[in-house]
C-alpha cells in the first residue's frame, strides 16, 4: 500500500511502460534486481543507531547508508521500510535519500569512481583524467559501464588538494592523477 | 626539541608523516589529556571559556567568529536545562581545504581531548563529530579514539568524577557541501534535508533538537586543550607579533605551485612566505595570476597583494576573506573565465534549492560563464554578472552560499575584466538582431 510499490525495482517483472520510462530517465538499461527484502542484520545495525540520537529521525541518514552498504544502492521498498521501522513517513526518507549525492536510488555498477571537479583539481589537470578514464571505460559522467563494472560521478572537493588530480574508487581516495596511470589503476578493481 | 615543538606549533606537534596516529597510551606520554584532568579538577566551565575568549582564537573554519564568544553565548542551566549539544563541524568541503583531514586522520586523540574540554566549558550533554562520508580513514581513526577514551574514564558517565557527563559520537555525513553550513548541518544531523535555518534563533539558544548548540571547527576545537594547558597569553604569543589574531594557522597551498602541502605557522604570516618558502614558488614556467585566500568562497587577490599577512582582519581590508586559510594559487596559463566558471558550477550544483536567488540565478550565471568561454558571450552580459553579485550579495538570498559564490565572480570582474570583455562577441548594427534574439 505504500508510495513505493509503483516503481520497477520493487516489483518483479513490472509493466514495460514503466520500464521504459525508467530507461528513458536513466538513458541506458537498468540491471535486473531481486525485489528487496531488509535483512535481520541491516534491521539491527539501524535500531542500534537509534541509540545514538536524541530522535529517531536522525538515523534515517545512516539507515539509508546501510541498506546502500549491502545493496550498492537503495531501491523503493527500503526506503518505505525505513520510514516504518524509524517512525516517519516514507516522503521524508525520500526527501533525504534524494537530497544527499552519496545515497544512490538507481544501482550502480560494483565500483564507483568518484572524481573531484573542484578548483584545485580543475588548474592540475582534472579534464584530461575525466577525459582519460571516459575514454578508457566509455562511459561519460553519471554513467554506468555495460559490464556494470564500473559507475562515473562527479564529486566536490575531497579535501587532497595538495595531491590533485584527486577521486576515490569506493572507499579509497587516489591522488596525483594522471591520463596516463588511469588504465593501471581502473585495472586493480574488478 | 619535542616540547619546543609542541610549544611552537601545538595543531600538528603530534603529527609525523607517514607515522600511524598516537594510540591513548602514546597520546598521554605526550601530555595528552591533561588539560582534561585541568580542565574538570581545577577549573570552572566558565573559566574555560573565559581562557578561550582571553586568547582571541577565532573560528577557523572561514568565518573567523570568536570561538569563546559563541560559548559564552550558551545560556545557563538555570536558565536552559536538560540536553545541550557541542557538534564539531568535521564536514570539510571548501574547495582547495585539506586541513581538518589531516588533524582527524594523524591525531584523532586531540579533537577528542579537545571536545571534552570544550563539552566541559558548555555543559555539553552529548557531542559530535559530524564528519564528511568521504573521509573514512577519519572516521576509522576517531572511533578508534574515542572508544579508548570511552574505556578509560574520558567520556561517559560522572567524567573523572566531576559530576557531568558527556557522550560524543562520530557522524558520517551523506555528501552536500551545504552541510557545512551551521544551521543546514543541525538539520543534517536531526535527519532532514540540509537547508539552513532562519537566524535568530542562533544555534547557542535554539539549534539541535531545539536545544543550546555550539558548532565548531575541527582546527578552532583542536586550540583549546593547549589554551587550558598553557594559558591565553601564551596562545597569543604564538602569533609572534604578525596579527592581533591568538595562535597558529595551519596553511596550505594547491594548484601548480612547486611543493604543494600543508605548514602549521603563527597566525599572520604572509601570503608570500606561504608561497615562495615554503611551497618553494610556482612551477618553473609558471607565473602566479590570481589566488584565492581561502576557498572557492573568498575574492580573489592578485600578484600585489602577496606580502599581506594572512589573518582575518589583514585580508578582509583587501576586500576578501582569509576563509579557511588555504591558498589556491592560479598560474598564468589559465583563462579566468574558465576559471571562475570552475567555481561557479560547483556553487550551482551545490545550492540547496531552498531559496529562488540562489537556485536560480546560480545555474543562470553559470551558464552565462559557459557561453562566454566558448566565445559566444553577448553584450550586457558582464553587466548581468555584476547584477547578479548585487542580486546574490549577504541578506538577500537565505544564507551565505551563494554570497560566498559571487565573491570570486566579483573579484575576477574586478582584476581581469578584459578577459571577459574578449568573450563578448563583436556584433554590429546590421546583425544586432542576433543579438535580441
Amino acid at each position: 500500500m505504500s508510495t513505493a510499490n509503483v516503481t520497477p525495482s520493487s516489483i518483479p517483472g513490472s509493466s514495460p511502460t514503466v520500464m521504459k520510462l525508467a530507461d528513458l530517465v536513466a538513458g541506458q538499461s537498468l540491471p535486473a534486481t531481486p525485489p528487496y527484502v531488509m535483512s535481520d542484520e541491516e534491521r539491527h545495525e539501524i535500531e542500534h543507531c537509534l541509540h545514538h540520537y536524541d530522535d529517531n529521525r536522525a538515523a534515517s541518514i545512516d539507515a539509508l547508508k546501510i541498506v546502500q552498504k549491502k545493496h550498492g544502492w537503495v531501491p523503493d521498498a527500503a526506503i518505505a521500510k525505513i520510514g516504518e521501522l524509524i517512525g516517519i513517513p516514507a516522503a521524508d526518507v525520500e526527501g533525504v535519500a534524494t537530497f544527499y549525492n552519496l545515497i544512490f536510488r538507481r544501482p550502480v555498477g560494483r565500483n564507483v569512481i568518484k572524481i573531484c571537479d573542484s578548483i584545485s583539481c580543475y588548474l592540475t589537470g582534472y579534464d584530461e583524467v575525466r577525459e582519460a578514464i571516459s575514454a578508457h571505460l566509455r562511459i561519460n559522467l553519471g554513467q554506468t559501464t555495460a559490464d556494470n563494472r564500473f559507475t562515473l560521478l562527479p564529486i566536490c572537493c575531497l579535501g587532497a588538494c595538495d595531491k590533485g588530480p584527486v577521486a576515490m574508487i569506493n572507499d579509497d581516495t587516489v591522488v596525483n592523477l594522471s591520463p596516463e596511470t588511469i588504465p593501471a589503476l581502473l585495472e586493480q578493481y574488478k | 626539541m619535542t616540547a619546543n615543538i609542541a610549544e611552537t606549533k601545538p595543531l600538528t606537534a603530534n603529527i609525523v608523516a607517514g607515522r600511524a596516529p598516537l594510540n591513548l597510551k602514546e597520546y598521554s606520554a605526550a601530555g595528552g589529556y591533561r588539560a582534561v584532568r585541568k580542565a574538570l579538577k581545577e577549573m570552572a566551565p566558565g573559566d574555560v571559556t573565559k581562557a578561550v575568549k582571553d586568547a582571541n582564537l577565532r573560528g577557523r573554519g572561514g568565518a573567523g567568529f570568536p570561538t569563546g564568544v559563541k560559548w559564552g553565548l550558551v545560556p545557563s542551566l538555570e536558565k536552559s536545562p536538560g540536553s545541550r549539544y557541542l557538534v564539531c563541524n568535521a564536514d570539510e568541503m571548501e574547495p582547495g581545504t585539506f586541513k581538518d583531514r589531516l588533524l582527524m586522520e594523524s591525531d584523532p586523540h586531540s579533537l577528542v581531548e579537545a571536545m571534552i574540554v570544550a563539552g566541559y566549558a558548555i555543559q555539553a550533554t552529548r557531542a559530535y563529530i559530524f564528519l564528511r562520508g568521504e573521509y573514512v580513514e577519519a572516521a576509522k581513526n576517531l572511533n578508534a579514539a574515542i572508544a579508548e577514551a570511552n574505556a578509560a574514564g574520558f567520556l561517559g558517565k560522572d567524567i573523572l568524577g566531576s559530576g557531568w557527563s558527556m557522550d560524543l559520537h562520530v557522524h558520517t555525513g551523506a555528501g552536500r557541501y551545504i552541510c557545512g553550513e551551521e544551521t543546514a548541518l543541525i538539520n543534517s544531523l536531526e535527519g532532514r534535508r540540509a537547508n539552513p535555518r532562519a537566524k535568530p534563533p542562533f544555534p547557542a539558544i535554539a539549534g539541535l533538537w531545539g536545544k543550546p548548540t555550539v558548532v565548531n571547527n575541527v582546527e578552532s576545537l583542536c586550540n583549546v586543550q593547549h589554551i587550558v594547558n598553557n594559558g591565553s597569553a601564551w596562545f597569543l604569543g604564538l602569533n609572534q607579533g604578525k596579527s592581533k589574531d591568538g595562535g597558529t594557522k595551519l596553511y596550505g597551498i594547491s594548484g601548480r605551485a612547486k611543493k604543494t602541502g600543508l605548514w602549521e605557522l603563527p597566525i599572520g604570516t604572509t601570503a608570500r612566505e606561504i608561497l615562495e618558502v615554503h611551497a618553494g614558488g610556482m612551477k618553473d614556467g609558471l607565473k602566479l595570476k590570481a589566488w584565492l585566500p581561502g576557498g572557492a568562497s573568498t575574492d580573489f587577490l592578485t600578484p600585489d597583494h602577496l606580502d599581506l599577512a594572512m589573518d582575518f582582519d589583514t585580508i578582509a581590508k583587501a576586500g576578501s576573506r582569509m576563509g579557511t586559510g588555504l591558498l589556491t594559487v592560479v598560474d598564468d596559463r589559465q583563462n579566468m573565465v574558465s576559471v571562475v566558471r570552475n567555481l561557479e558550477d560547483f556553487f550551482a550544483r551545490e545550492s540547496c534549492g531552498w531559496c529562488t536567488p540562489c537556485r536560480d540565478g546560480l545555474p543562470w550565471t553559470y551558464k552565462t560563464l559557459v557561453a562566454m568561454e566558448r566565445g559566444e558571450g553577448r553584450p550586457g552580459d558582464i553587466e548581468m554578472l555584476e547584477k547578479m553579485t548585487r542580486f546574490l550579495a549577504p541578506g538577500r538570498p537565505f544564507c551565505a552560499h551563494a554570497p560566498g559564490a559571487m565573491e570570486p565572480l566579483q573579484s575576477a570582474l574586478k582584476f581581469f575584466r578584459g578577459e571577459f570583455e574578449a568573450t563578448i562577441k563583436k556584433i554590429d548594427k546590421t546583425t544586432a538582431t542576433h543579438a535580441a534574439a
